[in-house]
């Protein structure tokens, strides 16, 4: 019964642990290791126009809907000018710049960093959209049917009609209808619109898309065009580049839908605009954690990563303690080592995170040393408890304080974490080492110091994984699968590693 | 690893009780947390062995503050020989054994001498606590040096030879006599190098012995068999420890008994937490044993009818 009850306990808990785990994974795409890194682009558009003495409003369509990209960050950079977004049904989001007065040439900026996004943005909601045929007369009407209907008789549906009549105005010849509808010497953008129109004709809801090809590095990136046309519920995209052409291109950022142009002026003269893209990698934990803060503002809020930093890197230690604790608990009773404290090694091993491994044990080791002979002095003096641990903390604290001295001045800088030990642990442990030493023999003495360093040095290194800092800073519900563990392990009830030796003569 | 496996399996066959396994499966569920203190506080034990009228060594006195320390020497010129211990002393920590007087010097059990500044010393350090499990202010107690019966002469290296008896829901199932080496300094506590002799239940008699972690059957200073020894009064120590679970209402403890030459056998102390090595010392497993118990505890009524169980069950060569 008690075992049931504690066996569905630990399930639930780590049950629990693992579904927000897995959410977080797989949703906001936290990632497992602290390496992991995604591309990031930085998107810059500079609009520069000459501004004619009066008020100014500059209105250039902004990134939106932007499928597989996310943009996590945007910002408007244009002094004196006011700015707002308005969005344009069917067409995209378009931010305005105004102001009052300006004269001169006149500089805006707007920035946006764009990053693969794990979930693609839900096309499925759109509501089916209205066909807009286009008002065609006389022979490009004519043209227009005819082209329709050589694509329709070759094609099953919506999918392969629109890659015929893309594939027909591309591969056009001159005296072909399809050459009469594009004109002479056809524009990418011309070709994107006849075929619109004419995927509109033949009653597949269409339109074009205009955007940018995010390379890794460009400063003159010009708009490029392509078609999205409806069906089945939702917008399919097909690029007029080849899929050659398009790997190395890699992605195509959506920025806005339609035949606007990309910016309107009032007020001014001799507009300009240039897009720069670069591209850099970022840690895609930040990543995640901007596109959570599009997504879901609220969870990030109430976790850790929304306290200040300082607090953030104390929670960083913090919460690799159970890790280690675990580990003791593994120690103490599945292998049955002996340790002066119960936790003790565990907060020696926090002062290791400072000092290092190495220079952690040589300092321990040091401090122990001279504090025992101490305390041995301190013996014959016959003081009472209290007094006398006190006495052995003050000689601890100017230990410590000569040796960081010593070490810095012999060049190691290591030496100045020193500070950071435990010195009431170290203290109590020299207290019980000597009590140790008296009644059991030094022997038994060393053996549990050994013990308690070389467990400390052990959850030193668990602790210390770059992986498990992350993982349980990242995902703190992790700590309830660390509690299960340790819940189960209060049911181990089988033999210590070092009983197997002490009972062995037994084993017949 | 396979060998550590086999290992283990071989012992979970033979009924090898493990820490984790006795604490799981015993001390945590019929030991009732508020009945600890009976035990691990000498003081009390003694207070409650004395109004059950059971046998235990005569309290001499009480150190309990600091300031008491100073009529130490006053208390204990009235004794030639006494014994020094915390009352929440752990595994023998802290006992101080003195066997007598040399001049103005105290002799201890371990050959060595103290004056008396060091043996008040040694009361102010039991009384800040740290030979007390906690670390928790503790109190002296001074008491009467047993005389041990000369049956364990033979195979002792000075220190007081003790016999543990586990106890198990009033049954006694198991029992070693403890006889201090050179290497314990005194002491009978296994941990610190004393002999662990098995006793057969039925006969009072010792059977092999482990020292350390080898069975041995000779004592290592004195050089005779610590096997075949017949301990007097056994029946009365068996009915003491059956005695000692109503005592405590433990149902899982450990009983360490002293024979006195001319007091017979005395309650030393008990044990909540009693340690394994008594398995090594019988070449038994205590699992067996105390599923036995577990089985028919409910049809033994009397003291008389346990003693009975147990002789007849746990009996050499029955286990």
């Amino acid at each position: 019964m008690k075992r049931a009850h504690l066996f569905l306990l630990a399930a639930s808990l780590t049950a629990l642990a693992l579904a927000i785990f897995l959410y977080k994974y797989f949703v906001f795409g936290f990632p497992l290791a602290p390496e992991e890194r995604t591309e990031v682009w930085r998107v810059e558009v500079r609009l520069q126009f000459e501004a004619e003495e009066g008020s100014v409003k500059a209105a250039m369509f902004i990134p939106s809907r932007t499928g597989r990209l996310i943009v996590v960050d945007q910002s408007f950079v244009s002094p004196g000018y006011g700015i707002t977004t308005e969005p344009q049904p069917g067409e995209g989001i378009k931010a305005a710049y105004s102001i009052r007065n300006a004269a001169g040439l006149q500089a805006v900026y707007y920035r946006a960093v764009v990053q693969p996004s794990r979930v693609a943005e839900q096309d499925a909601r759109d509501s089916t959209p209205k066909l807009a045929p286009p008002d065609l007369q006389g022979p490009r009407l004519a043209a227009a049917q005819a082209v329709v209907e050589s694509a329709k008789r070759q094609s099953s549906d919506a999918s392969t009609l629109a890659a015929i009549i893309l594939k027909q105005l591309k591969t056009a010849r001159p005296e072909a209808e399809e050459s009469f509808l594009l004109g002479p010497q056809p524009t990418n953008r011309r070709l994107v619109r006849v075929a619109v129109e004419l995927l509109q004709f033949a009653g597949v809801p269409a339109r074009m898309v205009n955007g940018i090809a995010l390379a890794p590095e460009r400063r003159h990136a010009q708009f490029t065009h392509w078609i999205e046309y409806y069906a089945e519920h939702r917008w399919h995209t097909l690029h007029t580049v080849d899929a050659a052409a398009r790997e190395r291109a890699q992605q195509f950022l959506p920025w806005w839908r339609g035949r606007a142009p990309f910016m309107e002026l009032t007020g001014g003269r001799d507009p300009l605009h240039s897009i720069t893209i670069s591209r850099s990698y970022e840690y895609s934990l930040r990543t995640a954690l901007a596109q959570q803060r599009q997504l879901e503002r609220k969870l990030i809020e109430f976790s850790l990563f929304g306290l200040p930093l300082q607090a953030q890197s104390l929670f960083r230690t913090v919460l690799v303690i159970p890790m280690g604790i675990l580990l003791l608990v593994v120690l103490r009773n599945v292998v049955g080592v002996k340790t002066f404290g119960t936790f003790m090694p565990v907060l020696i091993a926090l002062a290791f995170r400072q000092t290092g491994l190495l220079w952690g044990c040589v300092f321990v080791t040091i401090v122990v040393a001279l504090g025992l002979a101490v305390r041995f002095y301190l013996e014959r003096l016959k003081l009472l408890l209290v007094p006398r641990l006190a006495a052995v903390v003050i000689v601890v604290i100017l230990l410590l304080a000569i040796l960081t001295v010593l070490s810095f001045r012999l060049g190691f800088e290591r030496g100045l974490s020193i500070g950071l030990f435990p010195i009431v642990i170290l203290t109590m442990t020299i207290e019980r080492m000597t009590v140790v030493w008296e009644e059991r023999g030094a022997a038994e003495a060393f053996q549990q110091a050994a013990g308690s360093v070389a467990v400390g040095a052990l959850c030193h290194v668990v602790m210390n994984f770059p992986v498990v800092e992350h993982l349980f800073f990242v995902f703190p519900e992790m700590l309830l699968v660390v509690l299960a563990a340790t819940l189960l392990l209060g049911r181990y009830s089988g033999y210590r590693l070092t009983e197997l030796y002490r009972f062995r003569v037994l084993a017949r | 690893m396979t060998g550590w496996l086999d290992i283990s399996a071989r012992l979970r066959r033979a009924g090898i009780l493990g820490i984790n396994g006795r604490n799981a499966g015993y001390t945590l569920p019929y030991n009732r947390r508020d009945r600890y203190p009976l035990v691990d506080d000498k003081v009390l034990t003694k207070k409650l062995a004395a109004e059950a009228g059971v046998a235990v060594p005569e309290l001499y006195g009480l150190i309990e503050i600091q300031r008491q320390v100073r009529g130490l020497k006053e208390l204990l010129d009235k004794h030639w020989d006494f014994v020094v211990k915390p009352a929440r002393g752990s595994q023998g920590d802290g006992i101080i054994v003195v066997t007598g007087r040399s001049r103005s010097l105290y002799r201890v059990a371990d050959g060595s001498f103290l004056d008396d500044e060091e043996l008040a010393f040694h009361v102010s350090n039991i009384l800040s606590g740290i030979f007390s499990l906690g670390g928790q202010t503790d109190t002296a107690l001074i008491e009467y040096r047993v005389n041990f019966d000369p049956v364990f002469e033979a195979i002792t290296y000075r220190g007081v030879p003790d016999v543990r008896i586990i106890v198990f829901l009033g049954v006694p199932v198991m029992a070693m006599v403890r006889l201090p080496t050179r290497l314990s300094g005194g002491k009978a506590n296994l941990h610190q190098g004393a002999i662990g002799a098995g006793i057969d239940l039925e006969r009072g008699v010792t059977l092999t012995a482990v020292w350390g972690n080898s069975i041995v059957d000779e004592h290592p200073d004195t050089g005779n068999p610590v096997s075949g020894v017949t301990i007097p009064h056994w029946d009365a120590l068996l009915e003491l420890g059956a005695r000692s679970y109503e005592l405590t209402g433990l149902g899982y403890q450990g009983i360490d008994i002293v024979l006195d030459r001319d007091k017979g056998p005395l309650i030393l102390e008990l044990n909540a937490r009693p340690g394994l090595a008594i398995q090594m010392a019988n070449r038994q497993g205590l699992r067996p044993r105390l599923e036995q118990v577990e089985r028919h505890h409910a049809d033994l009524k009397t003291i008389a009818e346990r003693v009975a169980f147990a002789k007849e069950r746990f009996a050499a060569g029955r286990g």
